[in-house]
């Protein structure tokens, strides 16, 4: 009788979805570019695209700011540029090295790059994790002005957001820092929730989540960055003395620094490691499940019966891989922090 | 691939964006959380070694108050032995005392028994010795009639009288 159930939920959806895929297809005349649609979420845009409707692209328009060399600062709404419009000789590169891009149109015709610090759609996505971010621990934290901790224990968020913190901190820190914890502990906190509360909201279709914030390469190399500050900057004499001269016969050491180029290349592959590891995970489930979804609308033209039942598979695929997404997003975020927590307390050794 | 290149103006937003989230919960998220959580944590420790503390305290003092009943019995038997002996003792000195009295008193008496005796003894010959004498003088006046018999009465009487004191003086 279960299973009876199941297979008729599985074959209406079936039905549906190629209703849907068919109407799609036959609205709009042109094929679906599924690399330009999978690149175009991966990477980044200046407007966000929420979703199409009735052939119309509903887009939210994100101020752009820019600095030509010739003219100086210029912000405009990306709704002004968009469509091949250009705006006081700002446009959209169409094709070539900044495809995508704004470019300014110079007097003689070239296009070059301005300095462009535009809010972009993954800018407005990281500015509103870190609010929500913000608001979340400042929200748990206004439990514990207004009741003695000492007492009783925190409910709802504010329990959640202490069990979660206690667990990166006893669990990852403490373990793997060492007894100076306590220094490292807010950059390493701030750096855990940030990457899974970013993770999260990457996993989350629709507006304001979505944008594949930790699966773009310069936000994971601002993290690394940070991690490679805070493992040097406060290394001690041990880390530099197994850096500049370390225990290791002399010919390997001198005069050919040998072992010392190897050592200060090390000291970069680790961030460069972090940055890599959560760039390509959380962008390959990205793709992974608009691939998924995609392929819905590829077999669309190979008739309803190949269609529907690829729906199917493709949806219980798509389910599994946003199950698996949401373990990813927090297993990376725990990663990058124990990593980085061991990197820290590599570089603090005799302190234990 | 544009997508390993890092976007300049995004490594610029993140930079000050991380740089303020992590300025502000490190000034005012995290340090508050866990402190408050470590100060609960040494609150709870305390409790607990309070509690522990309170245990072997009335452990303790269970223990004492054991000792103390003990020590109690122990005293109250050995405060009955000591008055059991007590009793005992003056008991038997009162027995000992009556014992000497009573003694005493029988001493007395035989004396004043063997006083009266005496006394009465006396008396008795002294009137034995009248009563003799007022016989005698009956008898000597009734016998002094004859000369022979006067004589023969008078030995006898004189035979006798020896005789009887030899058996009184013995």
């Amino acid at each position: 009788m279960r299973w009876m159930k199941v297979i008729s939920v599985c074959f209406l959806l079936a039905i549906s979805a190629s209703v849907y895929s068919q109407e799609i297809t036959t609205s709009g005349d042109n094929e679906i570019d599924v690399g330009h649609m999978l690149f175009g979420h991966i990477g980044d845009s200046y407007g966000w695209h929420i979703t199409d409707w009735k052939g119309q692209h509903i887009t939210i328009p994100l101020p752009c700011i820019v600095h030509s060399r010739t003219t100086g600062w210029h912000a405009f709404m990306s709704s002004k540029i968009e469509h091949g419009h250009s705006y006081k000789g700002f446009s959209l590169a169409e094709e070539g090295r900044y495809k995508d891009k704004i470019v300014e149109t110079t007097p003689d015709g070239q296009q070059v790059r301005p300095f462009d610090i535009s809010i972009t759609r993954n800018v407005a996505s990281l500015i509103f994790s870190a609010l929500l971010l913000i608001g979340i621990v400042l929200y748990a934290r206004r439990w514990y002005a207004r009741n003695d901790a000492r007492e009783k224990a925190p409910g709802g968020l504010a329990g959640l957001v202490e069990m979660m913190v206690m667990m990166v901190q006893d669990d990852i820190i403490k373990d793997a820092v060492g007894p100076e914890y306590r220094k490292y502990s807010p950059y390493l906190l701030t750096a855990f929730f940030f990457i899974f509360l970013s993770n999260l909201l990457g996993i989350v279709p629709f507006f304001p989540g979505g944008a594949n914030v930790t699966g773009n390469i310069a936000v994971t190399m601002v993290l690394a960055m940070c991690t490679f500050f805070a493992v040097n900057m406060f290394a001690d004499r041990h880390y530099w003395k197994e850096i500049l001269w370390p225990d290791v016969p002399v010919f390997l050491k001198f005069p050919i620094p040998l072992m010392q180029m190897i050592e200060i290349f090390g000291m970069f592959t680790k961030p460069f490691s972090l940055m890599v590891r959560l760039f390509a995970n959380i962008m390959a489930g990205h793709a992974m499940i608009l691939g998924l979804v995609s392929v819905i609308f590829v077999t669309a033209k190979l008739g309803p019966v190949i269609n529907g039942s690829m729906t199917v598979v493709t949806m219980l695929f798509g389910v599994f891989m946003d199950c698996l997404e949401l373990l990813v997003a927090f297993i990376q975020a725990y990663v990058f922090t124990m990593l980085s927590s061991v990197f820290i307390g590599m570089s603090r050794q005799t302190e234990h | 691939m544009n997508l390993l290149l890092p976007d300049s103006g995004l490594l610029f937003w993140m930079t000050i964006i991380f740089a303020m989230v992590f300025f502000v919960l490190a000034k005012f998220g995290f340090p508050v959380i866990t402190g408050m959580v470590e100060k609960r944590r040494s609150r709870i420790d305390e409790s607990i070694e309070a509690a522990r503390k309170a245990e072997e305290a009335i452990a303790h003092l269970t223990q004492e108050q054991e000792r103390i009943i003990a020590e109690t019995r122990a005293e109250q038997a050995q405060l009955k032995k000591d008055a059991a002996a007590e009793r005992d003792r003056m008991i038997a000195l009162a027995r000992e005392q009556a014992r000497v009295e009573a003694q005493k008193i029988m001493d007395e008496a035989k004396v004043r028994i063997a006083e009266e005796k005496e006394d009465a003894l006396r008396d008795m010959r002294r009137e034995v010795a009248m009563l003799s004498l007022a016989v005698a003088e009956q008898v000597v006046r009734k016998e002094l009639q004859s000369d022979k018999g006067q004589q023969e009465l008078v030995d006898t009487l004189l035979d006798q009288m020896s005789g009887n004191d030899v058996k009184l003086s013995s």
